[in-house]
């Protein structure tokens, strides 16, 4: 609710302000409560509604609940749902007039009418005051077994939402494991869905402090649950279909026959009408073939048509959720798309959030094919109306110029942007224009000619002045008037307010002046003295060191200052490919539109049901098939998950060394493994055990956990522990191999991997380790079970003997 | 997953709230956000965005904002076709969409949001299922005071021939006459999208159709509709713009199309017959996309040259490609001139009828409307206009494009048809009215100059 609204509804003669309507109402309800004459209902209805509707506009009427609950013994359905309304909007601040609640809905969970039980139900578990949760239990346990569906989806989410309110009864009521019961045997498919979503957040959630849990959050994505569910998706309402299909992609398919067969029964869901069915399907369809290359770009061709249906039927909102997606996949395979360019021209009644888009998609198919007719097209849409797309259209102009080895025509057409004389056109081309000719200088003599031309007074923006100003030095001898324009820029270097102007400025002046020296003097000299003069200290900083450089020797100045140059090849992409990937990974979700993985924009509860983030979602599934590179990269994915970017950038310097190191370790060679340490005889691990972060990824989720427990570290150890690789390279003597790891002090994460000797039976490890509590979380997954028990020992003698000498 | 809906009008005025583990003022922050998007105004916020972790999701019905947050990383499109399903099925309850049916009827609607959706869960948005769980009783506002709403709404323009008000009737209110007529209305509503190049040629055309269905028949029969015969799907091979390879005259080739989930395509392999059982309230049967070359139903013809100095004359012609039997509506002609334009007069043909023409001064705009247009006649427009500077030379470079919204009630463009619509139901005496309607909307028509 506006505040502004309010204040103005107050006001107004026809909406009560308070206290006397309330009372008033109060007196009405009191006379009807008692009252059993014909026709009574029908004036509690209108009295019912309006407090309701009070209570909707911000109006206190907390003051009426004794009345209302009175009011509410009755077998009307329509007052009865009112009064649960009320109740629930009520009842979580004043606890002591829900328990007053408590006793009617309590009788109502009995009630012959399904409806009404079901109503009860859910009202009751509404009620969300902490104390009074031991009123729930009875009436959930026999609304879960209820005859009436109706009543069983609304007691299954009704267990959830106890849970929210306390998890230990909850859990201690055994409610969990009725709810899989039901899941796996309910003929009513919403029923089903329900116990799925609940128990997805009940055991995510109890999955950190209990073992059990975990096990069962992951015996979901069994294959007897998946095919369970699969097997009945077409009976399922079309939001439980996602819901099921979000949780397919998260199952790993032990023969490629397997993954064939679920794409063959998914098939029809790309047809479906609902865009949100289709997008989780196209998510199964890509995850599935991840590692099939053929099948994978099959996929896309096959999910095309589908999804471009689904742009232009919808409505914009969902044409924009779509075409988010498609974006993501016209990024990964442009080739695919290249021929479908035309689908992503605008249309000039589109809302600017979809033709931003379509621009970014046409700037990624271009291709020597469709180059002419795209870049045709963005022309047209720079003379357009709609100032924020032109200027996009002109960038994204730009962006395939430097793409593209054949700039001819394109050139040519950013010329023609510069003589349309419109502001923002001339400023955007600029820019464009520059950078161009840092990558193609020999178009330097065409846009030369149009650029000198360009009067620098119509150059207003910051940017495309230091464009300009950047041309002058880097072009004066080629300019005729360069010299005297840049004086004249000089001269109202005051009026000058951005920074980085004046220090384009400078620098120009200084390269202007190695070609032309007599005609430049003057203006070097204004520059230089109102640049040391500058209140900005980089602008200072900058005219002092050209002054006394220039002043120790003048060549050494021009070698520091306007060096020979080479043509810049590539621009640095701003997205990280591993960035890219995990965004991949979470295709048919936010992080989609926002080009973001997850955890830059939620917290970690709030990832989403069975989100491995928090486990192994940190591993990337690159296909890199060189063991140092992705272990590299999964340690930078791991820092990704603890740091900013800005800080992100500092830490890359430090990776040739880790991955020198890494060369050691996955060769052998640097570290022999010691035979003098004793360790159990009938467990022997290979010592050059390798695995890919892939196959880690997949077997970490197929494998239940064997073995979880807390070991305590000797202090020797906590004080050995300042970075993580040392815990590495000591585990790594022991033939525990680490396959990613990260943190900071005092919280460090790490995953292990080892093999058995002489057998390629894995096992893998998770360990935590906190330095300031001195404590380990381990939790190991073997594929032998039977020898579990055995690597858990050794994995512990290894572990305790870090930091002793 | 969903901790929050409501419903806010223009104004940020808060229609239904509905529930909230996210804090109180987030429809104000929302609201605000939205409101000054970019400080210049000139963009609109994108239907998704993120304020201190909580995400918001929006979609625009008729001037509402139809809003939902989470914290949690969802599916966005799940979200935004749910947000737009409440809406249609709130339109199914209450007959008409708007803030003041809103306002009459929110304890209904805070009944059908608690059984659509549970503690953030989707329970159900089939407005069959709906019934047998929602009691209140709509209070039906009068339609014929109403912005008509929605495509089917169209209908409603200048033809009697159609019941426009079975549009605006609610599934569960009972007309005031006592018993339900039994009716179904099929409409095939196809919009198109036409880019002209300023030679005249076309450059990009679409079609965007759907077959939207409701139904107001009681005991759910089951419908067979059956579409041409010769009508294929999938165009094999090369580029979908590929016009030359045509399959012979004739035949429609849909691009692609998708499904309700109630359709069976048993048959429509064989013989091109949908079945289905119709729920309740509205809902597209079918959706498909047309790239095969069809006819525009509109010629744009549009001259500017300059005229003396700071002095340039418009010629615009719109030519009726289609039938005489069939009337164009709400015909609505646009085009940006020279932002340097100060005055325009119009010159209209001698004996226009119902056409009106203006300059918009803020956004320097030529409109023109014309309120229906017969098949096969042509209108021209003159328009002078006056500069306050010399234009730079390519005066065509200022100007355009033209752009065109039309309505053409009885004409498609793909040639799609529903062959029958037949219902299952043997009683000699059960007849109910079946309402089969074809229309045509301009989506992005064009003309660059």
């Amino acid at each position: 609710m506006a505040p502004p609204a309010q204040s103005q509804r107050s006001q107004s003669p026809s909406q009560p302000s308070g206290k006397s309507e309330v009372s008033d109402l109060k007196l009405q309800l009191r006379q009807l409560a008692g009252s059993r004459a014909p026709g009574v209902d029908d004036s509690k209805r209108e009295l019912f509604k309006k407090v309701i509707s009070y209570m909707t506009i911000g109006i206190d009427v907390s003051s009426l609940f004794g009345e209302m609950v009175m009011c509410s013994a009755t077998s009307d359905i329509v007052l009865k749902k009112m009064c649960y309304l009320y109740v629930g909007n009520y009842a979580k601040v004043n606890p002591d007039l829900a328990l007053l609640t408590i006793n009617f809905l309590q009788r109502d969970c009995h009630d012959q009418d399904p409806m009404i039980r079901g109503l009860a139900l859910r009202s009751l578990c509404s009620l969300r005051v902490a104390n009074l949760v031991e009123y729930l239990v009875g009436p959930l346990g026999s609304g879960l077994k209820d005859s009436n569906s109706y009543v069983r989806m609304v007691a299954v989410i009704g267990v959830l939402k106890l849970y929210h309110i306390s998890a230990s009864t909850c859990v201690d009521a055994d409610f969990p494991s009725t709810l899989k019961h039901l899941m796996l045997n309910d003929s009513d498919t919403q029923v089903v869905a329900n116990c799925l979503s609940a128990l997805q957040e009940i055991w995510s959630a109890e999955a950190s402090t209990s073992e059990e849990a975990s096990r069962e959050r992951e015996a979901l994505i069994s294959k007897l649950v998946i095919y369970y569910l699969l097997n009945r998706i077409k009976e399922f309402s079309e939001w439980a279909q996602c819901l099921v299909l979000e949780l397919v992609t998260k199952y790993v398919p032990s023969e490629s026959s397997e993954i064939f067969d679920i794409m063959n029964l998914l098939e029809d869901r790309l047809q479906h009408a609902n865009g949100a069915v289709v997008l989780a399907t196209v998510k199964v369809f890509l995850q599935l073939t991840l590692s099939m290359t053929d099948v994978h770009q099959q996929v896309y061709e096959r999910i095309k048509a589908p999804l471009l249906t689904l742009v232009s039927s919808g409505s914009p909102e969902q044409s924009y959720a779509v075409l988010s997606h498609l974006h993501l996949l016209v990024m990964r395979a442009p080739y695919v798309f290249s021929s479908d360019y035309k689908h992503f021209y605008c249309q000039y009644n589109e809302p600017s959030y979809v033709k931003r888009l379509k621009l970014e998609m046409l700037t990624a198919v271009a291709n020597e094919s469709n180059t002419y007719e795209i870049v045709t097209e963005l022309c047209e849409y720079a003379a357009n109306v709609d100032i924020p797309i032109a200027r996009e259209s002109i960038r994204a102009v730009g962006k395939i110029a430097l793409q593209q080895y054949d700039v001819n025509a394109i050139v040519d057409r950013l010329l023609q942007f510069l003589e349309m004389e419109k502001d923002y056109v001339t400023a955007e081309a600029l820019v464009l224009v520059k950078d161009l000719l840092r990558k193609y200088p020999q178009w330097s003599h065409d846009c030369i000619a149009v650029v000198g031309n360009i009067s620098s007074k119509n150059v207003q923006e910051p940017k495309a002045k230091a464009a300009l100003i950047w041309m002058l030095g880097e072009y004066s001898q080629d300019m005729q008037d360069a010299p005297y324009i840049l004086e004249s820029l000089v001269e109202n270097w005051d009026e000058e307010h951005s920074a980085e102007v004046r220090l384009h400025l400078l620098t120009a002046v200084m390269k202007c002046f190695f070609k032309r020296p007599p005609e430049t003097q003057s203006a070097l000299g204004a520059a230089l003295a109102a640049g040391v003069a500058d209140f900005h200290q980089d602008v200072h900083d900058r005219a002092l060191f050209y002054y006394r450089i220039l002043r120790y020797n003048v060549s050494v100045a021009e070698r520091v200052v306007n060096p020979p140059k080479q043509a810049v090849s590539v621009f640095a992409d701003t997205q990280s490919s591993e960035i890219k990937d995990r965004i991949f990974d979470e295709f048919n979700s936010l992080s989609v539109l926002y080009q973001k993985p997850s955890y830059m924009f939620t917290d970690k509860e709030h990832r989403g049901p069975l989100e491995f983030a928090d486990e192994i979602g940190n591993l990337s599934i690159g296909e890199a098939t060189d063991n140092v590179v992705s272990s590299q990269r999964v340690e930078e994915n791991d820092k990704d998950l603890l740091l900013t970017t800005a800080e992100k950038e500092e830490t890359r310097a430090g990776h040739s060394q880790q991955a020198s190191f890494g060369i050691d370790d996955l060769l052998g060679l640097g570290m022999p493994a010691v035979p003098n340490v004793p360790s159990p005889p009938q467990l022997k691990l290979n010592t050059k055990a390798a695995l890919d972060p892939s196959t880690f990824q997949q077997k970490w989720r197929q494998l239940p956990i064997a073995l979880s427990q807390e070991l305590l570290l000797s202090p020797q150890a906590v004080a050995a522990l300042t970075a993580p690789q040392a815990l590495l390279r000591h585990m790594q003597s022991h033939s525990i191999h680490c396959i990613a790891s990260g943190g900071q002090s005092p919280n460090f994460k790490f995953f292990f991997f080892a093999q058995k000797y002489e057998e390629s039976s894995n096992y893998l490890v998770e360990c935590i380790i906190n330095t300031s509590s001195g404590k380990a979380q381990v939790k190991i997954k073997a594929e032998d079970q039977s020898t579990s028990q055995a690597f858990s020992t050794l994995f512990e003698s290894a572990l305790s003997k870090f930091g002793t000498p | 997953m969903i901790s929050q809906f409501f419903v806010l009008s223009q104004r940020g005025d808060n229609i239904v709230f509905h529930r909230g583990e996210v804090p109180k003022g987030s429809a104000e922050i929302f609201f605000r956000k939205v409101k000054f998007w970019k400080q210049d105004g000139q963009e609109e916020a994108p239907p998704i965005f993120n304020v201190d972790g909580v995400n918001y999701f929006h979609v625009k019905v008729v001037g509402l904002f139809f809003v939902a947050t989470t914290r949690v990383n969802v599916s966005p499109s799940l979200v935004l076709e749910l947000l737009q399903r409440v809406a249609r099925v709130i339109k199914d309850y209450l007959g008409v969409l708007s803030e003041d049916s809103f306002r009459k009827n929110f304890v209904l609607v805070y009944e059908l949001l608690d059984e659509v959706i549970d503690f953030g869960y989707v329970q159900t948005t089939s407005t069959e299922v709906l019934k047998s769980y929602v009691f209140n009783e709509p209070i039906v506002v009068d339609a014929a005071r109403l912005q008509p709403l929605g495509p089917g709404a169209i209908f409603m323009q200048g033809n009697k021939r159609m019941p426009g008000t079975a549009i605006t009737k609610s599934v569960v209110a009972n007309e005031p006459g006592g018993r339900k007529r039994e009716e179904i209305f099929v409409d095939i509503i196809e919009k198109i999208s036409v880019t002209f190049s300023s030679s005249g040629y076309i450059l990009t055309s679409e079609i965007d159709g759907t077959i939207q269905m409701k139904s107001y028949l009681t005991g759910n029969p089951e419908i067979r509709l059956a579409l041409n015969e010769d009508l294929s799907i999938g165009r094999g091979g090369g580029s979908v713009y590929d016009y030359g390879s045509s399959y012979g005259a004739g035949a429609v080739i849909l691009d692609d199309c998708n499904f309700h989930e109630s359709v069976r395509l048993d048959s429509f392999d064989m013989d091109r017959t949908l079945a289905l059982v119709p729920p309740d309230g509205e809902f597209p049967v079918m959706n498909y996309r047309m790239t095969q070359e069809f006819k525009p139903p509109f010629h744009i013809n549009c001259l500017i040259e300059e005229a003396g100095h700071l002095k340039a004359e418009v010629v615009l012609k719109i030519r009726a490609e289609f039938p005489s039997n069939i009337t164009a509506n709400m015909v609505v002609i646009e085009m940006p001139l020279p932002k340097y334009t100060t005055r325009a007069s119009f010159e209209l043909e001698p004996g226009a009828v119902g056409q009106r023409t203006d300059f918009k001064e803020a956004n320097k705009k030529l409109e023109w409307d014309l309120k229906k247009i017969v098949g096969g006649f042509e209108h021209t427009l003159r328009a002078k206009l006056t500069f306050s500077q010399e234009s730079h030379g390519n005066i065509t470079k200022e100007a355009g494009p033209v752009s065109m919204t039309f309505t053409i009630p009885m004409y498609n463009a793909s040639r799609l048809q529903v062959k029958y619509l037949q219902i299952a139901k043997k009683s000699s005496s059960y007849n109910p009215y079946r309402w089969v309607r074809y229309v045509t909307q301009a989506n992005s028509y064009v003309a660059r100059i």
